[in-house]
């Protein structure tokens, strides 16, 4: 198992008053699965996300990634495991805007020491922006942003692909292709994505699709997972 | 709509406090750091004037009898009523408790110099009138004096062994034995006076005029810093400004797209800046009180004058005093708003408010400013080849000054990219390229920096050779222990008699003006003795230097009059000797000349001899000793080790004043990079947000905020290292040529560097902590906010 | 603060006050107490009283002209000299306790020129003999066999003057035969002038010498403690109408607001006629802005019982005196029921 969720729970203070945002979230994630965690605006997926990235921590239950309890590392262990076994895509603002592009493709990569340039001109002519590498983030596209974003994480060959609405920012046609992109590197890479989306026709392009409500995750049908992973 | 603009405007200010504490704050610390430094100048000069006062009284010219002869008070009277304006000295030695004390009266109702300060102190100046009155003496003396029926206060300028008082009361004290021993004369004459009578003379101000020149030129350097300290509150002001405009673009814009016309939005913008600047520059004057108060207990007296204290001819002062604080706000704030109202006027009505793209405006923004710092570089250029005068150096000054400020972003990117190239670890290159980003936001507070730290380089170097130049020449001038004028043959037949023993050796010193060049000159001859050959400051000689001049193979003659005169080392002079030593001589702007004692008598048998140096182991003794014998006055017979002592604690006061200022003016960069770092945080997040979630922790990237801070100082000190010494060297070798024509030497202190440079890192670190801490405690859930559309 | 201010400061106190002395000189154990006192009905012995009082706290020998040159351009003159004592006495040499001061100024309608000394007595730097009559400090005099005829002279860096004053007429004695009360609560100086000086001389200006003449008034004053403590500031005007007859008048301002007014009438031939307080009205209706306060310049003057209505206006506004106690004096123009000239002096501004 990449990823194991056993019993999480998570309550925010607001104000003085306990809110619950996670009830009893359960699941994990096989190596090279594909997962979408789906849930209305506001439902808490993003908080879980943060939870398995380790930018934020539960209130209660256990989150394994790699076989590695997460919950009690310290801040500098959780920083370590993002520099190496994980890797995570936002919805925007990802990339580090004083770097050029191509330095932001490969900052990951070297971060967690596992720079390979032959990987990261592959990814790079992957994503097709080969030729804006000297530019810097502010020059591109939010497409594009977005493109540079997963082939920084697939440089550094991450186990886990954390995706938190990665294409929410980009149109239809636009979020497809960058889509595609993604879960092709990935499988390419043999890394797991757990991607959180609001977006059904997203969604449907997991393997598997758990949807969370009031706290808790429920399976969808596997049958359309079946044929999405089939593609 | 006046009203609702008012309102928008205000509205902002009333949402985010912390921007109008900052531009306040910035406006009043500049404006305190200037009226700082102006009162802690004005009591540099202030303790300077009064030095030189006192090393002279001498320096006040003086009627004197042809005869040499002591001046009766009628003879004062008399002079007094042909409308000379002198005033009586009365000197004598009188015995106290055993010991010999020289007691000197003086007339404080025409006095032409500066009184002692300690004379106006509680009571006034009427205490020391009469025959009950106060007396002034050493602090180490008055143990020495107790059970006398003088009533004394302790002042640490008058020398060892002498007691000013009241000349009534010395009259007293001496009984008939005391005698009016100078006139000094004042320097105010009146339109139309009688001559002198015959049997006087005027004796002009001796040996101590040179002292006084030195001084002047001090006075100049530090009036220079004056200026530089304007210059560093300038650029924090400008930073405040710009800063307040930046913030508001939103508002502005919205106002505009309201209806508010842009010259009524201008208006607005002006008055508010206007009321700002004048509460902050009060505010800043108060606080410059405080600051100098508190540094320099010293100056309170001072600053009585300057501030307060509602008498006739100190409220003038008073006025300029506030109106040069309030005006430096004011033209601050004007310089900075021009700028940025231009800016405004440029600005597009619907243009989108995006994040201004930091890494490309800000090349070109550093270009340009470095091209304009080029101009400013080719100006001072001609200014220096063309120009005359010390305006001229001045003008020089400011050019490299400000070239150099405006080189800074420039020079920083610089070293950023070429440090960003350089590295291999990517955090490494992020740190660097991150730097760079900011660079924009820093950059003023840094341009801020770099003027502190020239300045004090350049201030501390100049003070510190001065100390130097000024030492040496009092170890030249006054190498013997004791100095002696005789009245007259017979009272230096007198002295030799008794020195004969007394003494270790007794050095003759003769004279003769005359002219050599062409100008006036002096012509000295000198005791081949050991004496000169230690200390007299050569500069090039032949090998047998003085044996040639002892024998009248050969002269020297000072820096000035070889240079003047293009003379050189072996050379043969117009007065047929050969030019055997060149020796510097500071602070003295005419040609000098020393011949052996034997070729000077030769030469001009007629020169009596009065003066001598006198070498002993015990000066304070014999110099007691001689008065108690000769009655000999003040300047009959001079202490070189009270002169020098005094001379070297005046040095230390101006540095305690110099390092105060070094820490104030390094504090006020340090304010300028807080303000800086604090505005920067919030635009920060999104640019530290993705290097977060790629997992660096945010107790790391805070320490790298620190290290950074330190980075942009300790790259800013290597540029301001060369801009002070330069600024030192145009002081000293531009400035102050131009003004009395003769120049400083310049000595290197390392270790001052050293110092200042680590001092400069300790207020970057200090400036940058509390913005780390605060990004160390940042709520991920503000970091994560930044990946979402939720912010 | 400079310490020469402090000096003036104080001297100031004991001319224009006469307080808080025993406080400034406690190490010299005289109270102002020890000092003579003007009596009601006193006599004056001349020409002793032209000379000094030495056992009087404060005393001064006080000139101004108005004058004109060749052209009609008019001129005003200063001469002053000024006794303080710190002890009721006079001793020889140094330990003098008797301290002076002098003041001289040139007024023209452009310029105002001030100079000032300041000796101690003793020694014969300054001082005033009675007979003959001679007033001094330093160089500067005013000095002839009688007050009658004095030659007079005084120099500053860029200005001075040398003129010979003839009396017209007698002195005048002001108040009850010179016994002249300074406040409500009786405190007093000795009083008299010589109102009817004609002037000729010469005046030494940047531009070169000028010729004047004209009239001149001498005032003698001596006291101890002359204004109540209260007595803040005055107005003084001496007037000479063409007409012939001459009027003193001043006011005294109290803190409280309270004024106190005297004023002395003087026919050509002497005869005097002395006005008790409130007779004699001074109301400011102009100011001049100088040295950096306002100043009333332009001053309606009433004496109703003499029929007296005029508008006293100066001939400089900007004639402050910038010693070290500074006032404002100088020469004024006189038009109304009555036309002529004079010298408002004015303190505490």
């Amino acid at each position: 198992m990449v990823l194991r969720l056993s019993h999480v729970a998570k309550s925010y203070s607001v104000g003085g008053t306990a809110v619950e945002v996670l009830r009893d979230v359960s699941f994990d994630l096989g190596a090279g699965e594909t997962l979408a965690l789906e849930g209305e605006s506001g439902s808490g997926k993003s908080t879980v996300l943060h939870l398995i990235a380790g930018l934020d921590a539960p209130t209660q239950g256990a989150i394994e990634v790699e076989g590695t309890e997460i919950t009690r590392l310290s801040d500098t262990e959780l920083a370590k495991m993002r520099r190496g076994t994980v890797g995570v895509i936002f919805q925007q603002f990802n990339l580090i805007p004083s770097l050029t592009v191509g330095a932001n493709i490969a900052f990951h990569a070297r971060l967690c020491g596992a720079f390979d340039p032959a990987w990261t001109d592959h990814l790079a002519a992957r994503i097709g922006l080969e030729h804006h590498l000297e530019k810097y983030p502010e020059a591109l596209s939010g497409g594009q942003q977005q493109r540079v974003a997963i082939a920084r994480t697939l440089a550094a060959r991450p186990r886990l692909i954390l995706a938190d609405e990665p294409t929410g920012n980009l149109d239809e046609d636009t979020a497809d292709t960058v889509l595609a992109l993604m879960l092709e590197s990935a499988q390419e890479a043999g890394a797991a994505v757990l991607m959180v989306t609001h977006s059904a026709r997203q969604a449907a392009r997991m393997g598997r699709r758990l949807i969370l409500s009031h706290g808790a995750v429920s399976e969808r049908s596997a049958a359309g997972a079946g044929a999405a992973a089939a593609q | 709509m006046i009203g609702q603009g008012v309102q928008a405007l205000w509205s902002h200010w009333r949402y985010n406090p912390w921007q109008l504490i900052t531009l306040l704050a910035g406006l009043a610390l500049s404006t305190a750091l200037w009226s700082g430094v102006q009162a802690i100048n004005a009591e540099a000069r202030a303790s300077y004037a009064q030095a030189s006062d006192l090393l002279g009284a001498a320096d006040v010219s003086r009627v004197v009898r042809r005869d040499g002869a002591a001046l009766s008070v009628a003879e004062y009277v008399s002079l007094r009523r042909l409308g000379w304006p002198v005033s009586p000295v009365l000197e004598g030695q009188v015995d106290i408790n055993g010991q010999s004390f020289r007691i000197v009266g003086i007339d404080p109702l025409t006095f032409p110099a500066a009184l002692p300060e300690s004379a106006g102190e509680e009571g006034g100046l009427t205490a020391m009138l009469g025959t009950e009155a106060l007396a002034m003496a050493h602090p180490d003396d008055i143990p020495e004096l107790a059970g006398s029926t003088l009533i004394l206060r302790p002042d640490a300028t008058r020398p060892r062994g002498s007691v000013l008082m009241d000349i009534a009361q010395a009259q007293q004290v001496m009984g008939p034995q005391g005698s009016i021993k100078r006139l000094l004369l004042g320097s105010v004459m009146p339109l139309n006076h009688a001559p002198l009578p015959p049997e006087y003379r005027v004796a002009q101000a001796g040996v101590q005029t040179d002292v006084t020149r030195l001084t002047q030129s001090f006075h100049l350097n530090l009036t220079a810093f004056g200026l530089l300290s304007f210059a560093v509150g300038i650029f924090i002001v400008y930073g405040a400004v710009g800063l307040a405009f930046e913030q508001r673009r939103g508002v502005f814009r919205t106002l505009r797209a309201l209806g508010l016309p842009l010259n009524r939005l201008m208006l607005l913008l002006v008055a508010e800046l206007t009321v700002f600047a004048l509460l902050a520059g009060a505010a800043g004057v108060a606080l410059g009180y405080l600051i100098a108060a508190a540094l320099l207990p010293d100056v309170a007296a001072t600053l009585r004058g300057l501030y307060g204290a509602d008498v006739a001819g100190q409220l003038q002062l008073r006025a300029a005093w506030w109106a040069s604080g309030l005006g430096m706000a004011l033209a601050g704030t004007a310089i900075a708003a021009a700028a940025a109202l231009f800016k405004l006027a440029q600005m597009p009505l619907l243009s989108f408010n995006h994040p201004r793209a930091m890494s490309v405006g800000a090349s070109v923004a550093g270009q340009r400013l470095a091209g304009g710092a080029v101009l400013l570089f080719l100006l001072g250029i001609l200014v220096a080849l063309w120009g005359e005068g010390i305006l001229a150096g001045f003008a020089l000054l400011a050019c490299l000054l400000i070239g150099a400020a405006f080189c800074v972003p420039w020079f920083l990117a610089q070293c950023l990219s070429v440090a960003e190239r350089l590295s291999t670890r990517a955090v490494v290159q992020w740190f660097w390229a991150d730097s760079r980003q900011q660079l924009p936001g820093l950059s003023m507070a840094l341009m801020a920096l770099l003027l502190a730290m020239a300045a004090n380089i350049g201030v501390s170097t100049m003070v510190s050779s001065f100390r130097m130049t000024f030492t040496a020449y009092l170890d030249q001038r006054l190498a013997s222990e004791l100095y002696l004028n005789a009245r007259d043959a017979a009272q230096a037949e007198a002295l030799l008699g008794y020195l004969g023993t007394a003494a270790d050796a007794v050095l003759p010193i003769v004279s003769v003006d005359t002219r050599l060049g062409g100008l006036p000159a002096e012509v000295f001859g000198i005791r081949d003795h050991e004496t000169y050959r230690t200390h007299w400051p050569l500069l090039q000689a032949t090998p047998d230097v003085w044996d040639a001049l002892a024998a009248g193979e050969g002269v020297l003659v000072n820096e000035q009059l070889a240079r003047r005169e293009g003379w050189g080392i072996g050379q043969t002079l117009p007065t047929g000797d050969r030019l055997i030593g060149i020796y510097s001589d500071y602070g003295n702007s005419a040609g000098q000349m020393i011949l052996g004692e034997a070729l000077f008598s030769a030469r001009y048998p007629d020169v009596p001899r009065l003066r001598f140096g006198v070498r002993t182991d015990q000066p304070e003794a014999l110099a007691a000793a001689l008065r108690a014998r000769f009655d000999l006055d003040e300047e009959a017979l001079i202490n070189q080790t009270d002169l020098k002592a005094f001379s070297l604690q005046v040095f230390e006061r101006t540095f305690s004043v110099t390092a105060a200022l070094n820490v104030l003016t390094l504090s006020v960069a340090g304010l300028a990079i807080l303000i800086s770092l604090l505005t920067l945080a919030t635009m920060r997040l999104p640019q530290l947000a993705p290097v977060w979630a790629l997992g660096l922790t945010r107790a790391a990237l805070s320490r790298l905020e620190v290290v950074r801070a330190v980075c942009l100082a300790a790259l800013t000190g290597v540029l301001a290292v060369p801009v002070g010494l330069l600024l030192a060297w145009v002081l000293l070798a531009v400035v102050n040529v131009e003004a009395f024509g003769w120049r400083l030497p310049m000595y290197f202190f390392p270790l001052d560097y050293l110092r200042l440079a680590g001092l400069t890192l300790v207020a970057a670190f200090l400036a940058a902590l509390w913005p780390a801490v605060k990004l160390a405690r940042t709520d991920p859930q503000r970091l994560l906010k930044v990946f979402s559309n939720e912010r | 603060m400079n310490v020469r201010s402090m000096l003036y400061a104080f001297i100031f106190l004991v001319i224009f006050a006469g307080q808080g002395v025993a406080q400034g000189f406690a190490g010299l154990g005289q109270s102002a107490d020890a000092f003579a006192q003007p009596e009601r009905g006193g006599s004056f012995a001349f020409p002793a009283d032209h000379g000094a009082h030495p056992a009087y706290q404060i005393e001064w020998w006080y000139v101004t002209a108005n004058l004109k040159d060749d052209q009609g351009r008019d001129f005003g003159l200063q001469w002053t000299l000024f006794r303080s004592a710190m002890a009721p006495e006079e001793r020889p040499g140094w330990d003098s306790p008797q301290l002076w001061m002098g003041h001289a100024a040139v007024t023209t309608p452009q310029d105002h020129f001030v100079a000032e000394r300041i000796a101690r007595g003793g020694v014969g730097q300054a001082g005033v003999t009675a007979a003959p009559f001679e007033a001094w400090i330093d160089e500067w005099h005013m000095a002839g066999d009688t007050l009658d005829q004095v030659e007079m002279r005084a120099m500053g860096a860029d200005f001075g003057y040398q003129v010979t004053l003839t009396a017209q007429g007698p002195l005048v004695f002001h108040g009850e035969n010179g016994f002249s009360q300074k406040s409500a609560s009786g405190r007093a100086s000795y009083y008299y002038s010589q109102p009817f000086y004609a002037v000729e001389g010469t005046l030494m200006l940047p531009d070169g010498p000028v010729e004047v003449t004209g009239t001149a008034w001498l005032d003698r004053e001596w006291a101890s403690q002359p204004l109540a403590a209260t007595q803040v500031s005055w107005d003084w005007f001496s007037m000479v109408f063409d007409e012939g007859p001459r009027l003193m008048g001043f006011t005294l301002h109290d803190s409280d607001g309270s004024d106190f007014t005297q004023a002395t009438w003087i026919e050509p031939d002497g005869t005097t006629t002395a006005f008790p307080n409130g007779a004699f009205l001074a109301t400011p209706l102009d100011t001049t802005r100088v040295a950096g306060r306002d100043v009333p310049t332009r001053w309606r003057v009433q004496l109703p019982d003499k029929g007296v209505d005029v508008t006293v206006s100066a001939l400089n506004g900007s004639a402050w005196m910038t010693t070290s106690i500074p006032y404002w004096e100088g020469p004024v123009r006189i038009e109304g029921t009555h036309s002529g000239q004079g010298y408002l002096e004015m303190t505490g501004y």
